[in-house]
């Protein structure tokens, strides 16, 4: 504040660049909160805060992630209002790697696959199925902690692979793992539980 | 050769970020001999269009909260 600018100077960054991020921010308050008035409210309060303290933002490279720090301090005072945050508690990413045996999972000692991908019927079919949606939320559920978060801010999220990695502390090179991980093993679930099944499986009629 | 491992390491990277000619052409060279990795490709592809819709479907309908 006394290095630069003072309550009259415009901030550095103006409002209508903060709400490009909207759309992202919005997704991941959503994926946060499950509702959307509130994580409505989190990014407006989060591009609030941001606005009024944009004299502390530093290089434009890292301006999504800056709002993400604020938007993620937003979601935690909603669950300590609420006094629900241990169902929503960050990932811990020093803990242990429970990705670690899935290569000999999917692949043999020579790399060779184990398995390995069928070829699926008529996956846009599956699209318009809500049957379908259930598969694949409980598939994307069912991941490692690590690699559902690291896939869901990809993926849903739409952060790019660098500001993953800042945002969650992973290095590139791990990042790539979990990844390649999270892709195997939603490909997998998909397999079995959806794409297999239909194929060999009358619908059943009650 | 890559591995199917390999491979499929690539596969993923290249949905993050570009990929060099070089490992462009591996992919290229092993799907055309390979048909799991060819699926795993485009089922990944999938994977990401789904995901995609996923989140909207998860924007559109604000009566879905838990």
């Amino acid at each position: 504040m006394l290095l630069k600018g003072t309550a009259n100077t415009a901030p550095t960054i103006d409002q209508a660049v903060l709400a490009e991020h909207r759309p992202v921010l919005f997704r991941y308050a959503l994926l946060k909160l499950r509702d959307h008035e509130l994580a409505d409210d989190a990014v407006q309060e989060t591009l609030l805060a941001a606005w009024q303290s944009a004299d502390m933002f530093q290089g434009k490279a890292g301006q999504r992630t800056w709002l993400i720090g604020i938007l993620k301090h937003k979601i935690a005072d909603h669950w300590r209002r609420t006094a629900r945050e241990t169902a929503f508690s960050e990932v811990e990413f020093a803990g242990n790697d429970d990705g670690e045996r899935d290569e000999n999972d999917f692949f043999m000692s020579d790399g060779n696959w184990n398995g390995g991908p069928q070829s699926w019927n008529d996956p846009e079919a599956a699209l318009k199925q809500q049957e379908f949606w259930l598969i694949y939320e409980m598939c994307q559920n069912g991941l490692p902690q690590k690699m559902a978060q690291v896939f869901m801010l990809r993926e849903l999220v739409g952060l790019e692979a660098e500001e993953i990695c800042r945002e969650t502390g992973l290095s590139e090179a791990n990042y790539w793992v979990t990844m390649h991980r999270a892709r195997l093993r939603l490909r997998e679930c998909l397999e079995l539980r959806w794409f297999n099944k239909t194929t060999k499986q009358e619908k059943r009629h009650a | 050769m890559r591995s199917c491992k390999e491979i499929t390491e690539l596969v993923s990277k290249g949905l993050d970020k570009k990929l060099g000619l070089g490992e462009r052409l591996a992919i290229s060279m092993h799907v055309m001999l390979c048909s799991r990795c060819r699926n795993f490709q485009i089922q990944v592809q999938f994977i990401r269009k789904a995901a995609r819709r996923y989140i909207d479907q998860l924007q559109n309908h604000p009566g879905k909260n838990s």
